[in-house]
């Protein structure tokens, strides 16, 4: 008796140990990045385009930049992923093939994001003569997001269960009415979840930028999306590495900024989850 | 009147076969009870007669099932579904309304006025013996009402596509006996319009509502006649056994 309790608490300690030595490193980066960044966060360093060499001025250019990276890839990915995740889930008959491919997109999410990038470089900048351009970088970012997104839609489709789908048929619905009417609704709060993540890594990500997208300079806003443009985690790798004797507090702001932006973006999708959450009714 | 005409009806799931040499009639405006112990083949029976068995994998058939005279695997799957409903076993609602539950079936079929689709559902609750308890609360959640509640609201959601026969699959398993008398009640007064088959693996609900009744075995019909005669003077002493609660 007296063991077991014993053991159980140093279960507890460990367990509870664990989880703290977790938080506390996020915890550090935030604070760091908080401290030391916001001094330099004020209207000029949000809206201004870099001066004196990326010395002062601000970092709009990169911001825009990197807000329309990350739509565009949400754009090109979460459909195309959707419906590959419908297929996979509703369609597609359990198989050595279709085995196959839900093993390959899942090892794809585990891809280096420098071998997108390299990937990128080829199809859509050489291949496709896209050029270094916004739409290159959507697309390699798109794709390097696709395996999150399948991955988690399909669960979240799997996990509608099996006899409202047959209700739905058993009243004379087709296939993809009971998708459509049924599973979908039921699954959106999961697949948002999905996208979430992969905004998240979207917005991150500096490798598969690097070659199709990014500026290492570029003071004004682009004009098209064959447009080049700066985003922020290469400015911050270009401020930080590239460029002497830039202030702390810019590079710090700059992380500061991009961090707010990805808590901003996955504010906004975990709102919409919580609504279609409340919707949910079994 | 037949309704139902099945002819040498054998199925399999992959190499197990789960119906054997199966034939039967089934008149119009009966209730047909199907009786017998677990694995005896009376579910993939009534999943067959609106093709529901076809969702499994490795579903294969042989013989002929007729609906007033016309092969229902000639029949498009989704106005056969539409013309034979079920009522499963558990009460499963759709993650909607009560009102949408409801209509779901109409709407997919085209229904959208909103006055047809409130006199629908108003109909279809009554003919339940639901639209007093939830006349109120039409907009509430199905997954609010009580067990017995959810049922009678699956079965208006299968009145509501006014079919011309209804599946019911062990419909009061889950079910306290006040919930079964009243759904026993909403079956006797139904077969005045409806075609009935009955699963259940209650032997006396079978008796109280079965104008006749089917007794399964392994896969095999074993015998149908008039109820009173199953439950009286049965041909085969195996169906006796099964009622006198000997096996199953």
């Amino acid at each position: 008796m007296r063991n077991s309790a014993r053991s159980q608490k140093i279960a507890f300690a460990l367990l509870f140990l664990a989880t703290l030595l977790i938080i506390i490193p996020v915890g550090l980066i935030v604070v760091i990045i908080v401290i030391k960044g916001l001094p330099a966060i004020n209207w000029q360093f949000l809206s201004d385009i870099p001066r004196q060499g990326m010395r002062a001025g601000g970092i709009f250019p990169a911001i825009i930049g990197t807000l329309y990276l990350v739509i565009g890839a949400i754009v090109f990915a979460l459909p195309i992923g959707l419906l590959a995740a419908i297929y996979l889930s509703e369609y597609s008959k359990e198989n050595f093939l279709s085995r196959m491919i839900k093993l390959a997109i899942v090892n794809l999410a585990g891809v280096p994001s420098v071998v997108y990038g390299l990937f990128g470089l080829a199809l859509f900048v050489v291949f496709f003569k896209f050029g270094a351009s916004i739409l290159s970088g959507s697309l390699t970012l798109g794709i390097m997001i696709l395996p999150i997104i399948i991955t988690t839609s399909r669960e979240a489709l799997e996990s509608v269960p099996h006899s409202f789908r047959e209700v739905s048929l058993s009243l004379g619905a087709s296939k993809w009415q009971t998708i459509r009417h049924i599973v979908l609704p039921n699954a959106i709060p999961g697949i948002l979840t999905g996208t979430i993540l992969g905004l998240g890594r979207a917005a991150g990500e500096t490798a598969p930028i690097l070659f199709t997208v990014a500026a290492f300079y570029l003071p004004r806003l682009p004009k098209s999306i064959f447009d080049q443009a700066m985003a922020l985690p290469y400015h911050l790798y270009v401020i930080s590495t590239q460029v002497p004797n830039v202030d702390e507090k810019i590079r710090y702001g700059t992380a500061l900024v991009l961090l707010i932006l990805v808590l901003f973006m996955n504010l906004v999708a975990i709102i919409i989850r919580y609504k279609f959450r409340k919707k949910k009714k079994w | 009147m037949v309704k139902f005409s099945i002819n040498n009806l054998d199925i399999w799931f992959g190499s197990i076969q789960a119906l054997k040499n199966v034939s039967i009639q089934i008149s119009a405006n009966e209730i047909l009870s199907v009786i017998g112990p677990a694995n005896s083949g009376k579910t993939t029976f009534l999943r067959m007669l609106n093709r529901l068995n076809e969702l499994q994998p490795n579903f294969r058939m042989q013989g002929g099932i007729y609906l007033s005279g016309k092969d229902i695997m000639k029949i498009e799957a989704e106005s056969l579904r539409r013309n034979v409903g079920t009522v499963f076993a558990l009460p499963l609602p759709l993650p909607l309304s009560v009102f949408d539950n409801i209509t779901y079936g109409v709407r997919i079929h085209g229904v959208r006025n909103r006055v047809e689709l409130a006199e629908i559902v108003e109909r279809s609750l009554k003919q339940a013996y639901l639209w007093e308890e939830v006349k109120d609360r039409l907009n509430t959640s199905a997954f609010k009402l009580s067990g017995g509640q959810q049922q009678r609201l699956c079965i208006a959601r299968t009145l509501a596509l006014s079919p011309e026969v209804i599946l019911f699959d062990e419909p009061c398993s889950g079910l306290d006996p006040i919930s079964t008398t009243r759904i026993e009640e909403a079956m006797l007064k139904l077969k005045e319009k409806y075609t009935i088959i009955l699963v259940t693996n209650n032997v006396k609900q079978a008796a109280r509502v079965g104008d006749k009744t089917a007794f399964f075995l392994s896969g095999e019909l074993i015998e149908m006649d008039r109820t009173e005669k199953i439950f009286t003077t049965p041909s085969d002493k195996r169906t006796d056994g099964y009622i006198q609660g000997k096996f199953g």
